[in-house]
Parts: C-alpha cells; sequence; structure tokens
C-alpha cells in the first residue's frame, strides 16, 4: 500500500445496476460526474463508510476501509470529512457548536480558528443555521468538515444551491483549503464547469460504470501516470 | 380547608410519575432498537408492545395478576426474594398504569426517531464521535418534541388508569385509592359533588398539561426546526 494515497476497487449491487468503481488518487482534487442516481453519492458514501460495497476493496494511507470478507472499518475511524449534500448543519447547535462537534476538551484549535477566518465565517459563530444563508452554510459545513483533521474530503454537490458568485467564492475557498491541507478530495457533481474549474482530474460515472477518466487543465503528475497506465 | 381527602390526588400523581419514568426509559430503549436493528420476530415484539392499546383493562388486568398475583411467577419471585406483594398495593397500580401508558410512549418514541434525519448521526460519525455522544447530543435532543408530547400522553394514560388498576391493585381507600377509583366509587356511593370535584381535578390536570406542551412547542419552534 502506497502511503498518502485512495484506493478503491468495488463493486455494489443496487436497484437498477451494479457500481463498479476502480481508481487511485493522492493528494488531488477528482471531480465525480454524471447524471442523478448514476452512483456518484453512493460511492462516497462507501469511501466514508455508511454504506458499504458487497466486494472488492476500499484503502486510505495504508488503512483498509473495506476488503471483502472482512468487517469493515468502523465510520467513526475512517477519518473523513464529508460535506453532504444541503449541508446537514444540526440545527439545533450554532455554527460554533456544529463545527467543534467533533472536538474533545484540551484539543488544539488552531486550525479551527484559521479555517474560521479563511472561510469567512468567524462572524457567523454563534448564530444558528436558520440564520445564515445557504452559501454560510455551504461554508460551515465545510469548516465542520474539516474541523476534525480529516485524511480525505468527499462533498457531495457542495455548490449547486449557490448562486453564482458565492459559488465561485466557495469554489476559491475550497482551493485554498486544498492548497493548505493537501489531502484527497473528492466532490461530486452534475455540472462539467465546476469540474473543469476545480478538478485535478474528472471521472464520469454513469450507471454505476466509469465511463470516462481525464485530466484538467490543472491535473497533476499523478493523474497523468494513472491515465497513461490505465486510459479509460 | 378542602372538602375532601387529597390522598388519592397525591396517590395518583405517585403512580403516575412513577409509571412514567419507568415508561420513559424503557420506551426510549425499546423504540431506539426497533428503528436502528432488523431482527427475526421485530414484527411480533412490536405487535406485544401495542397490545395493551388493543385489548380491554379488564384482560391486563387478568394478565397483571396471574402474573404478580400471590401464586403468579413474578409475585412468587418477589415475594420470595423481597418479601415484597404487589397486588393490593400502589405498586401494583404503578405496574398496570405502567403496562397501559408503555405503547403510547413507545409510538411517540418510534415516530420521533424515525423523524431525525439519519444524515444528522451520520455527520457525527464521520467526525469521529462515540454513538453515546450522537445519541445524547443529537438524535435525542432533536427527537425531543416528539418524545415530550409521548410523556404527556403516557402521563395522562397513567394518571387516567382505572380497569386494571382496580383488579390488580383494588379499592382501598388511603392506600391504592387513585382518583379514577375516587370518582367511580364516588358515583357508587352517590356522592355527586365528590366525584365532580375529583373530575375537574383530573380535567384540570390534563388540561395544564396539554397547555405546556403546546406552550412549549411554540417556543421551541424555530430552534428545533429543520434548517
Amino acid at each position: 500500500m502506497t502511503a498518502g494515497m485512495l484506493t478503491v476497487n468495488f463493486r455494489k449491487k443496487l436497484d437498477h445496476f451494479e457500481l463498479a468503481m476502480e481508481f487511485s488518487m493522492k493528494d488531488e482534487i477528482i471531480a465525480l460526474i454524471g447524471p442523478s442516481g448514476s452512483g456518484k453519492t453512493t460511492l462516497l458514501n462507501c469511501i466514508a463508510g455508511i454504506a458499504q460495497p458487497d466486494a472488492g476493496s476500499i484503502a486510505l494511507n495504508g488503512a483498509v476501509f473495506y476488503e471483502e470478507g472482512q468487517k469493515p472499518l468502523k465510520i467513526q475511524k475512517r477519518k473523513t470529512g464529508y460535506l453532504f449534500q444541503d449541508y446537514a448543519l444540526f440545527p439545533h447547535l450554532s455554527v460554533e457548536e456544529n463545527i467543534l462537534y467533533g472536538t474533545k476538551k484540551g484539543d488544539d484549535l488552531t486550525h479551527i480558528t484559521e479555517l474560521s477566518k479563511l472561510l469567512g465565517i468567524a462572524g457567523l459563530l454563534d448564530k444558528y443555521p436558520h440564520q445564515i444563508s445557504g452559501g454560510e452554510k455551504q461554508r460551515v459545513a465545510l469548516a465542520r468538515a474539516l474541523a476534525a483533521k480529516p485524511d480525505i474530503l468527499l462533498l457531495d454537490e457542495p455548490f449547486s444551491a449557490l448562486d453564482d458568485d458565492t459559488r465561485a467564492l466557495c469554489q476559491q475557498q475550497l482551493q485554498k483549503i486544498h492548497e493548505r491541507w493537501k489531502i484527497p478530495v473528492i466532490f461530486v457533481t452534475h455540472l462539467k464547469a465546476d469540474a473543469e474549474k476545480l478538478a485535478d482530474r474528472i471521472l464520469k460515472v454513469d450507471r454505476g460504470q466509469m465511463t470516462e477518466q481525464r485530466l484538467t487543465e490543472r491535473g497533476g503528475q499523478f493523474g497523468r501516470q494513472i491515465l497513461e497506465a490505465d486510459p479509460i | 380547608m378542602m372538602p375532601y381527602d387529597l390522598s388519592p390526588l397525591f396517590l395518583s400523581l405517585k403512580v403516575a410519575t412513577i409509571a412514567t419514568v419507568c415508561v420513559f426509559i424503557v420506551s426510549i430503549a425499546l423504540a431506539r432498537l426497533m428503528v436502528r436493528k432488523d431482527f427475526f420476530g421485530k414484527s411480533f415484539v412490536d405487535a406485544l408492545i401495542l397490545l395493551p392499546l388493543v385489548l380491554p383493562p379488564t384482560v391486563i388486568g387478568f394478565a397483571l395478576i396471574v402474573l404478580f398475583g400471590v401464586n403468579g411467577p413474578l409475585g412468587i419471585l418477589l415475594e420470595n426474594l423481597f418479601g415484597f406483594r404487589v397486588v393490593f398495593t400502589w405498586v401494583g397500580a404503578a405496574i398496570a398504569s405502567f403496562v397501559v401508558s408503555l405503547p403510547l410512549m413507545y409510538q411517540s418514541a418510534l415516530a420521533a426517531f424515525e423523524k431525525v434525519d439519519p444524515r444528522w448521526e451520520n455527520v457525527g460519525r464521520t467526525m469521529g464521535v462515540s454513538e453515546w455522544k450522537i445519541f445524547r447530543t443529537v438524535t435525542f435532543p432533536l427527537a425531543w418534541p416528539g418524545i415530550l408530547a409521548g410523556v404527556i400522553l403516557a402521563f395522562a394514560r397513567a394518571i387516567g388508569e382505572f380497569g386494571a388498576t382496580l383488579m390488580i391493585a383494588g379499592y382501598i381507600p388511603g392506600l391504592t385509592e387513585t382518583i379514577p377509583l375516587a370518582i367511580y366509587f364516588a358515583y357508587e356511593a352517590g356522592q355527586m359533588d365528590k366525584a365532580i370535584f375529583w373530575v375537574v381535578i383530573i380535567s384540570a390536570l390534563g388540561v395544564a398539561a396539554i397547555s405546556w406542551v403546546n406552550y412549549w412547542r411554540r417556543k421551541n419552534a424555530i430552534r428545533i426546526g429543520r434548517e
């Protein structure tokens, strides 16, 4: 197993087709694009441990998340930051309580203070989710997903509910965070423009199958090697 | 100066409070189990918990006598272990109240837990938070409005329990005389003033409980509402 690398190779039977995914990544940004119901969110759920594959394996940084015939690694131990579609902020907790939810007493919170400043949410900490805008919710959810210092960031349609200006701002902030944190980021989108702008590599998924894999202009060395070795 | 002995009020409050506390704990555990786990015989267990809703109180009272009576298995066990009898005591009344109010609280708790978006629990899990902390700080607070409605329903049912209570606890003034029993026996004895007095008291308790729940819901509607 290569350190600092996500390897995904699994199959899972869904209602109308089988989801079969095979790819690996380092600290890149990968965009999963494809029509609704093509299995993109299920892929994220399988990596996070919310859903389990039927066969194959998933591993990150040497930790086996799933291996056929073995007990899957608990969600709590996978160190995944997951931004759910519609953000799923806890409605009964303030922004600050949402972000700090996964931290323990005595934890170093320096990175959270930095994140709050970087994402421009430092002034929202005492507000509740119903009191903030869609763009602010997105940034709070991103801060929350990163607060527990994850080894991988999974984003499910993170920009779908945002207007153009807010979308551009949030994308800029995500790029800044990725430059600073250097962790693998997978984001689901149905918008090609978002994928081209943000991702190093684009994986196109249709009815559970990876139908296309290509580099964007941002694409790095690792992505190039992968594509040369296994072009689709 | 009160016109009547108030012991039925205090006994009813004691019996209903103890029954409700027990119902609360058992229902939360059962509802959580039923929402999260699939197991063989789940539907049967569900039907068993809800059975008191459709059975006449006399059947429940009869079953309790069979179980907790002097010759019943649980009755003998309690007598041998603690030298304690359930029949013709306020504990019998509390057990009867527990059995009849359990399905109401259970149904409310089940519906409340089912309404909590599983994504919120999954967010907690991906952040490395333990299942117990997620339950304590996310699931339970978000299910609380529904659970609270169940608590009030269960308390109201417990304080109004009559048939099964009469069968297992009997009517012993000062010992097992709850408000519903006091109303029935006052009416039987032709003491209409006394019956009306207790009808007004128990109705006032019901109205106060429902009004408080409605007030609490209005007050907390925005904060506990979804995004």
